[in-house]
């Protein structure tokens, strides 16, 4: 994918609208899902401190909750947290990469397909074992 | 021959900074902090996926005796406090950023951060005292949902 700059809007005074990081494609797509996959993850993980604090209380009161996330529709939702949580992790190393590898910078964009070739085959043997999971294989 | 009123230089070598900063440096830090903890976290957090999900029969084997099975360790116990702590100051952190970066009222910013600080402090205490006191095989429970060793 070779993407020339992408075209600015301007506002009237001719100063780009809008705070949207317009970087290459790669580059800026990289980023905003490593943002959005970062808060995702970071309310994931408040809620799930609470649930798996039910361990203290009971192991009736734990299995209950725990229970209650035992169907399909949470099961696609935890697909998608570990989706969002390999993806999160990949790009992170591609990050510290950019940042710290003196080559970084110049592989930034090979970098980001290989962080999208190894989160496909990642995902693939989970979501095999996972998706037989919840639909009871 | 030395004027009395000459303006002071700085020692050779000290280091170049533009502007003489009263400021501290708690957003390099940080900045550093993100790329530390996410290391240590891809060990932390792919291992916990790993062994939760994919071992054995997966999220369906989840339950008490799965995770007391676990905690009756120290191996775990030490390996979840620390994903707990990290994960923790790694995720407010960066979303106090994101806050910065979007949040341009003075007031709202200032809110929305005081929010995830406390999130932060209860979600970090609770975990860590969960973690501390939990008793694998409590008195008086089910024997049939407690992890086999607390028969023995
Ligand atoms: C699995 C290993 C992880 C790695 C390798 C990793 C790596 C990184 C790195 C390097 C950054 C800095 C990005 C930048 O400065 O541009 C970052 C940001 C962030 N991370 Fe992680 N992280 C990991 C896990 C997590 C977890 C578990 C959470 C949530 C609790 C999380 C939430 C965030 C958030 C919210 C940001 C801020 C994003 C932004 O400023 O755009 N990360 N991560």
């Amino acid at each position: 994918m070779t993407a020339g700059p992408l075209p600015v809007q301007t506002t009237q005074q001719g100063r780009p609208a809008g705070t949207l990081y317009r970087g290459d494609t790669e580059g800026m797509w990289s980023w905003v899902l490593h943002r959005i996959t970062g808060v995702l993850i970071f309310v994931f993980l408040l809620v799930h401190v609470l649930d798996t604090a039910m361990v203290r209380v009971s192991p009736e009161l734990y299995n209950e909750t725990i229970g209650t996330y035992k169907n399909w529709i949470m099961g696609l939702g935890e697909a998608g947290l570990v989706a969002a949580v390999l993806f999160h992790a990949l790009n992170g190393i591609r990050v510290m990469l950019v940042d710290f590898w003196s080559k970084g910078t110049r592989y930034q964009r090979p970098m980001a397909w290989t962080v999208v070739g190894l989160w496909v085959v990642l995902m693939v043997p989970f979501l095999i074992r996972h998706l037989s999971n919840i639909f009871g294989g | 021959m030395s004027t009395p009123n000459a303006p002071a230089l700085d020692a050779p070598r000290s280091p170049y900074s533009r502007t003489k900063s009263t400021r501290s440096n708690y957003e390099l830090y940080s900045w550093v902090f993100m790329r530390m903890s996410g290391v240590v976290l891809v060990v932390l957090v792919l291992g916990h996926l790993f062994v939760n999900l994919m071992v054995g029969k997966g999220v369906a084997a989840l339950d008490f005796a799965f995770v007391a099975g676990k905690w009756a360790s120290p191996f775990w116990q030490i390996w979840d406090l620390l994903m707990l702590w990290l994960a923790m100051l790694h995720g407010t952190n960066g979303v106090r950023t994101i806050i910065n970066d979007y949040a341009e009222r003075d007031t709202t910013r200032f809110w929305l951060k005081m929010l995830i600080y406390f999130a932060f402090v209860v979600v970090v205490v609770l975990g860590t005292l969960v973690i501390f006191t939990f008793d694998p095989c409590p008195v008086g429970a089910d024997p049939s949902l407690l992890p086999s060793f607390c028969q023995a």
